[in-house]
């Protein structure tokens, strides 16, 4: 038995010995060849001499790198000016700075001429311009300047050609070479070469152009924008066409392409050979001959079988069944498919070679688009087989942020061109690359505020940063009093025992001054009292401390007694040095473990507004508008301001960000700055504020009933409040309840949509209401009722 | 083969001494065979490698001066000028490239020579200790091929890094001799020097048609924006001096001015800087009274002061870069290696790999014109700020300008994301120091999308022969108005699933999936089958769940569509005691996880559960049978950075008098496993992901006195 053992032990090594003398020939051979390919493989040589070759120069030389036999940098500059001129202009020789120093980036758009209507398009540019913040109706005070004449189609053959451009503003006096001028333009050239010419000389004005060519872009001075139709829409503008992030996230088509096949003349090269790749499966391209008057002059064999297919796929119906969309060139190098394909989600693969993409000094195209080359349309399919789902899923969001942010309206289109250079007149104080990247996009994020990303709510996470664990609570306080009232007094106790609580600002709007600060509670926190602007005659402008002032361009007050602005409140006090604020009025009741569980529930939700009370708006299909509602209802999508944290960067965006016009639209409007602030972070977050806790009413008293309603109104759906204001009882809280649903409408055909979103859930402690020790539960004083 | 032969070494001398005497000489002999074979099969297999590196030693084994010598007649063509409206798309042939699966251009370098004019006189220096440093990487590197017919970019080994050193005209028509120059075409040149008195032209002068130039110095009159790559002006301290780096924080001077030749028009600037702002701004100038021997390029004097450089740079929080006859100035790379924000005044300068890297991030630029506010501008940036500028500074440095090698490497990196775009790195990757790669999340499912209720949710159910009361969940799961499709994993191989006709029937379609193992991970999978967006993971015992509660769940997951939505809560801690994580269970006032017996999520994290879960996780979770919803909860929570959400009260899947028969010890070995768990998890991810957070999500109305008819969600279960 042993013996055998042994045997098969001795077998079996000695089979082990075979197989490693066997395979390790096999793998000897293999190396060996693996080797000899690498012998035969002729690197760079390592020279035996290396270490004593000469460095490329001399240290000495390197550090003396200065040539006093030059001009001086300032007579250099100077020379720059005649040199770099027109088609070589560069910011710094064709743009003058010293206008922009005095009042800031200012633009000024030229009366419309009298008896020369502009094209559609452009009245939607030049009201974009005037939308802008950046407006100014005084050209003594502007630092750019947009023409009133209509320069987007300068196709000599086209309808909306205008003529003698060039004497018309060698006529303007402001004009002055085309400094500081920025120039729209969608179509230049005509066939048969389509060229880059405007037909008339734009001197050293910016040309914002849609198809620009990389040769004759000036870079970092001109702006390629995208093309657009006269239907694109002036505000808001439709969503994407994303709703869903599939997974995995291909379509029923892997590309698509349908459109014209030229067959001669320029950009025939690419849409002749689109057919190509053609396989009627999952990439479908097709191609008509159909276009111009005389195509049949150009027929070839493809045409009549071509056209047959074309007719058989709609064109809408492949945009959004397919992942990657063709966007070849057409005789121009943009065209409207670029759009189209980036609404869609339809993952654009660009065939267009020498486009400057639109906007590309701010957007990395490289995470939206495929940027194919003419020349390799025959390894387009296999190179986007290729690309894994993951990128794919990115892909497909980026469009859609991409689209949201610069692309879905002309509004966003020209205020886009503005900032861009306007980040050139301040390198040091202007938005990086990634924040042009990253949602919400640069148009929401001011610069101004700050540069630091951990500053902004947005970024915590790409950044691996936090929000910092400290509040400041402001209180407004606008009684008529003169002195402090119960609820404050009670307020301010409560706020300070957070121990996440800072300090505290109280805002006193009042007619009367604060009192006294002896008469202020004790506090274990810094208790700072700002003086809101008075209003009193003549000084009618901010006063006090803590305040920027001139940033209020509001109109002198004409009564001696006005109401106190309301959106003072959201002014970014220099006061407020915590990511979060705490939002409170004078009579709001607040416990210190009300403030602490929202608080450690902000943390969670830095971008949104977390509070207590909340409203909720809905579409009034009877009347055609938005109806408010602030009965219980089962969806909020309001947060009241009287009682919420958000972070402080959004008073900034209130105050900076709007315009002027509707700051004081909302002033106009009493009650309805909190909604403009609810409405400003919907649009920024595209998400619902998040409600906390069971509090509905942020005053202690039983007040508001005549809005509220509560209990009375009980027969009545809440989840569909129909009740018209009409029936509202209450004629102080009628009137305020119906200006707040104007506010709501008006703001909504403002933005262009609606952007408040509604949520289904609010957030209570994890063991709210729970039927266990009271003792085990960290915040047991919210159960009360 | 080495390491099971090495395994079997280790095994045959313990064996030997229990055998009897008569067999040991078997063995022996036996052992010897088998030692011997290995030596055999270990000279087999390093022979021929030590046969070919030393063969390529000796090809290798030459000198510089014993590169062949090419005469150049004085009449050989010379190239044209520079084309300056050279594009990829015009000047560039990409059918050289080819389309191949790694997305890699291969590089080819011409070998080197010495070029002579017809006197024999000398063109240039034939290859400075940089240029020869570069070539080697590129030649050490994934991109380079010596076979000049695969090659898609050619790179001379000429050597035009120093325009001063060489001879334009005769390098040019060196250049034009190359065996495939072909007017330039896919020639790569690198110069970091370019221009000489008395212009200073900011490219090589040298007439080059086509080629591509990696040049260090380009002005935006000259730089052919993607075509073109600027390059840093490689500063020889680099590799002499080593500064270890220094954290980010207040130094002792604000402003620091280093070079030694500034116009003097600019040093009155920097001078009217100091009398301003004092001893914060430090202008250092070259030392006139250093004693022999000293290298002045290592000194710097202010006054009688004197200080070591680079060193000092470290001392400063900005550090000025102005420009000099050159635009390209290597104290750039200098002051980056010592941690110092590079305050960059060159009007018209393309920074180096302007294409890819994000200046704003590491920089500070101001214009010429506004130097005299330079202190006022610097001031009004955040600490913050700055502080991570300093570190984006030395992250820079080190990845793309500390050698010849990264600056080799970076340069063909950005020709190749041209030519492979849709496989191009990504900013994150170019930009992102290491720490901030650690730290952050990108959340792949980063769109705020509020998915369409229509879409609905599929319930997927993990059954192994609780037929019964599946069945029941089926029935209970089936009246959630939501649910779209009810998906049975049939997780059991010696089974079969009952027939069709006694399954219950529900209006939704019902589909089974039989597995093939009887794994945890299973319930995982990104079936198929699995349309919406929404999944639903259910337990086949979970029948107390009231549809109001699940509908309401959905709703919630709707409005975090990239979160885990569940209902009871767990909470991970840390135990001082015993130094490592621990399990919680119930009755928490936090929560970091929810259990997957019931929780809705994205069916992309059943993809990353399946064919991205780190480690040996997956393996682990069915080996052990537990502990897969631990593993979903980590997984979600490193990739997107964000907590669960818990919904309604619900504490327990079970109800309490099963608890009871649960009984102690099963409970308590239960939470040691879990513990374990989520130990083993955090240092598989090494990190622990998960955030603790103390809210739960209700319905708007909960507990409200309100009619309960009228709200969304009245029936929303209990504890």
């Amino acid at each position: 038995m042993q013996t055998r053992k042994k045997y098969i032990f001795l077998t079996f090594l000695a089979s082990w010995l075979l197989l490693l003398l066997f395979g390790g020939d096999q793998l000897r051979r293999f190396s060996l060849f693996s080797g000899r390919k690498a012998e035969a493989r002729r690197n760079w040589p390592r020279w035996t001499d290396r270490s004593l070759l000469k460095s490329f120069v001399d240290a000495e030389e390197l550090q003396r790198d200065e040539d006093l036999s030059l001009p001086s940098p300032r007579e250099r500059r100077a020379a720059w000016l005649s040199v770099y001129r027109s088609s070589r202009c560069r910011m710094e020789t064709c743009f003058d700075f010293s206008r922009c120093e005095k009042h800031g980036f200012r633009v000024f758009a030229y009366p419309q001429e009298r008896g020369q209507p502009v094209s559609e398009t452009y009245g939607k540019i030049l009201s974009s311009i005037e939308r802008s913040r950046y407006h100014t109706a005084n050209p003594e005070e502007a630092c750019l300047f947009v023409l009133g004449i209509d320069t987007l189609d300068r196709d000599h053959l086209s309808g909306q050609y205008v003529r003698n451009v060039d004497e018309k503003i060698r006529s303007f006096p402001l004009w002055n070479g085309g400094r500081n001028h920025l120039i729209f333009n969608l179509y230049s050239g005509t066939w048969p070469d389509y060229a880059g010419d405007l037909g008339f000389d734009i001197g050293q004005a910016i040309l914002a152009k849609a198809s620009f060519h990389t040769d004759s872009f000036r870079p970092g001075f001109d702006i390629s924008i995208p093309l657009f139709s006269k239907d694109h829409p002036q505000r808001g503008g439709d969503r994407g066409w994303l709703y869903q992030d599939s997974v995995p996230p291909k379509k029923k088509y892997l590309l698509v392409f349908k459109g014209k096949r030229y067959l001669t003349g320029i950009g025939s090269g690419t849409r002749n050979a689109l057919h190509h790749i053609h396989n009627g499966k999952d990439i479908i391209s097709l191609t008509t001959c159909k276009h111009g008057k005389d195509w049949e002059k150009h027929k070839d064999t493809r045409c009549d079988k071509d056209n047959i297919d074309y007719e058989r796929f709609d064109y809408q119906e492949l945009l959004h069944n397919s992942t990657f969309c063709i966007v070849p060139r057409g005789r121009r190098l943009g065209s409207f498919r670029f759009l189209e394909a980036l609404q869609a989600a339809c993952i654009p693969v660009l065939l267009s070679d020498g486009w400057e993409l639109p906007f590309s000094e701010a957007i990395d195209w490289g995470k939206a688009a495929v940027v194919g080359s003419e020349r390799l349309l025959l390894q387009i399919p296999s190179a986007v087989r290729c690309i894994h789902p993951e990128r794919v899923l990115a892909f497909q969001q980026q469009t859609q942020f991409l689209w949201d942010a610069y692309f879905s309206s002309v509004d966003k289109i020209v205020h886009t061109t503005l900032e861009i250079i306007k980040d050139r007149l301040s390198p040091h104080r202007s938005r990086s690359r990634f924040l042009w990247n990253a949602l919400p996009g640069g148009l929401l994020v001011l610069p101004d505020f700050s540069t630091h990303l951990g500053d902004f709510p947005f970024y915590y996470l790409q950044h691996g940063y936090s929000a910092s664990k400290k509040f400041t609570a402001l209180i407004r306080a606008v009684s008529q009093a003169g002195s402090l009232s119960q609820p404050i007094l009670r307020l301010i106790q409560a706020v300070s025992g957070s121990q996440y609580c800072a300090q505290i600002v109280v805002l006193w709007s009042c007619e009367k001054p604060p009192p006294p600060s002896g008469k202020w509670p004790q506090t274990t926190v810094p208790l700072t009292i700002i003086q809101g602007r008075r209003q009193v005659r003549g000084a009618g402008r901010r006063q006090g401390s803590g305040t920027r002032a001139g940033i209020h361009p509001t109109a002198q007050p004409k009564l001696s007694v006005l109401p106190p602005q309301l959106s003072d409140r959201f002014f970014p006090f220099e006061a407020i040095q915590t990511d979060a604020v705490l939002s409170l009025d004078e009579d709001t009741s607040l416990s210190t473990s009300e403030v602490d569980f929202a608080f450690s529930v902000w943390r969670s939700f830095p971008e949104r507004i977390v509070g207590f009370p909340t409203q909720s708006h809905f579409w009034d299909p009877e009347q055609g508008r938005w109806g408010y509602t602030s009965r219980w209802t089962n969806e909020i999508s309001i947060v009241l301001t009287a009682a919420a944290f958000y972070h402080r960067y959004y008073h900034s965006l209130f105050t900076e960000y709007l315009p002027a016009g509707l700051r004081e639209l909302v002033d106009g409007l009493a009650a309805c700055e909190d909604i403009l602030m609810n409405v400003l972070v919907a649009a920024v977050t595209k998400l619902p504020p998040i409600k906390v806790t069971q509090r509905k009413q942020h005053k202690e008293a039983v007040a508001q009933q005549a809005e509220c309603g509560d209990g009375a109104a009980g027969q009545q759906s809440p989840s569909a409040p129909r009740s018209a204001p009409a029936k509202v009882k209450g004629t102080a809280g009628s009137r305020r309840f119906s200006q707040r649903q104007d506010c709501l409408n008006q703001l909504a055909d403002w933005f262009g949509y609606m952007p408040l979103v509604n949520s289904q859930l609010r957030l209570d402690p994890v063991l709210f209401k729970d039927q266990v020790s009271v003792l085990r539960k960290k915040y047991p004083s919210l159960e009360k009722p | 083969i080495m390491c099971a032969s090495a395994k079997y070494n280790t095994r045959g001398p313990a064996l030997i001494p229990r055998m009897k005497t008569k067999h040991r000489i078997y063995y022996i002999t036996l052992f010897s065979i088998v030692l011997l074979g290995l030596i055999a099969t270990g000279m087999f297999q390093f022979w021929p490698h030590s046969i070919e590196s030393s063969s390529d030693w000796t090809v290798e084994k030459r000198s510089v001066h014993d590169v062949p010598v090419v005469k150049l007649p004085a009449d050989s063509p010379i190239p044209e000028r520079g084309d300056l409206s050279c594009r990829m798309h015009t000047c560039f042939d990409v059918y050289r490239c080819g389309f191949n699966p790694k997305n890699k251009i291969k590089v080819y370098i011409y070998s080197l020579k010495k070029y002579v004019d017809e006197y024999g006189t000398s063109v240039s220096n034939t290859i400075s200790r940089e240029y020869n440093e570069l070539l080697t990487a590129i030649s050490d590197s994934e991109f380079y091929t010596d076979d000049v017919n695969r090659a898609c970019l050619f790179v001379p080994s000429i050597d035009v890094l120093n325009q001063n050193a060489l001879r334009i005209k005769e390098t040019a028509q060196a250049l034009a001799q190359l065996s495939r120059w072909d007017r330039g075409t896919n020639h790569l040149l690198f110069n970091m020097l370019p221009g000489g008195p008395p212009d200073y032209n900011t490219a090589l002068d040298v007439p080059r048609d086509r080629a591509l130039l990696a040049g260090g110095g380009f002005s935006t009159w000259t730089y052919r924006q993607g075509y073109d790559v600027s390059i840093p002006v490689y500063s020889p301290l680099s590799g002499e001096v080593d500064l270890p780096e220094r954290g980010p924080g207040p130094r002792r001077y604000f402003i620091l001015s280093s070079q030694m030749a500034l116009h003097p028009e600019y040093r009155l600037e920097l001078e009217a800087l100091q009398a301003e702002n004092g001893e914060s701004v430090l202008i250092l100038d070259k030392c006139t009274n250093l004693s022999d021997g000293v290298p002045a390029v290592r000194k710097r004097c202010y006054k009688n002061q004197v200080f070591d450089y680079p060193q000092v740079l470290q001392e400063s929080t900005f550090c000025v870069v102005l420009r000099g006859a050159r635009l390209g100035q290597a104290v750039l790379s200098d002051v980056l290696q010592a941690g110092c924000v590079p305050v960059i005044i060159a009007d018209s300068y393309i920074l180096p790999f302007s294409e890819v890297l994000d200046w704003k991030r590491a920089s500070v630029v101001i214009p010429e014109e506004k130097m005299p506010e330079m202190y006022s501008i610097l001031q009004s940036i955040p600490q913050r700020q700055i502080e991570e500028m300093q570190r984006q500074a030395r992250w820079f440095w080190e990845a793309y300008f500390r050698s010849m090698k990264t600056i080799a490497l970076a340069t063909l990196q950005i020709i190749n994301d041209r030519i492979y775009p849709y496989a191009a790195i990504s900013y994150e990757e170019w930009n992102d120091p290491p720490a901030v790669k650690w730290s952050s999340v990108s959340n792949p499912l980063f769109l705020p999308l509020i998915p369409p209720q229509s879409q609905g949710f599929t319930a997927v159910v993990l059954t192994y022969d609780r037929v019964e009361s599946l069945f029941r969940v089926i029935t209970e799961v089936s009246k959630v108005p939501s649910l779209s499709k009810l998906l049975v994993v049939w997780n059991n191989q010696n089974k079969n699933p009952p027939e069709e006709s006694l399954w219950p029937k529900i209006r939704v379609p019902l589909k089974v999936v039989r597995t093939a193992e009887n794994k945890l991970s299973n319930r995982f999978f990104p079936y198929d089958e699995i349309e919406t967006e929404a999944v639903l993971a259910i337990d086949d015992d979970i029948i107390m769940l009231t549809s109001d509660e699940l509908q309401f769940g959905y709703e919630v997951w709707r409005e975090f569509p990239d979160r885990l939505v569940g209902y009871p809560g767990r909470l991970h801690l840390w135990d001082h005691e015993m130094n490592k994580w621990k399990y919680e269970s119930e009755w928490t006032n936090e929560v970091s996880m929810v259990l997957t017996g019931a929780a809705f999520y994205h069916k992309y994290f059943n993809y990353l559960y399946t064919y991205k879960m780190p480690g040996d996780i997956k393996n682990w979770v069915d080996a052990h049978m537990n502990c897969e919803d631990i593993a979903m909860n980590f997984l979600v929570a490193n990739v997107t950075g964000k907590s669960v959400i818990k919904v309604t009260p619900r504490k327990k899947f079970k109800c309490p008098e099963c608890t009871a028969i649960d009984g102690l010890s099963l409970d308590q070995t239960h939470m040691v496993e879990r513990s374990e768990c989520i130990n083993k998890f955090a240092s598989v991810f090494g990190t622990m992901p998960l955030k603790v957070v103390e809210h739960r999500a209700d319905p708007v109305l909960y507990k409200d006195d309100f009619p309960e008819k009228l709200k969304s969600f009245p029936n929303i279960g209990s504890l």
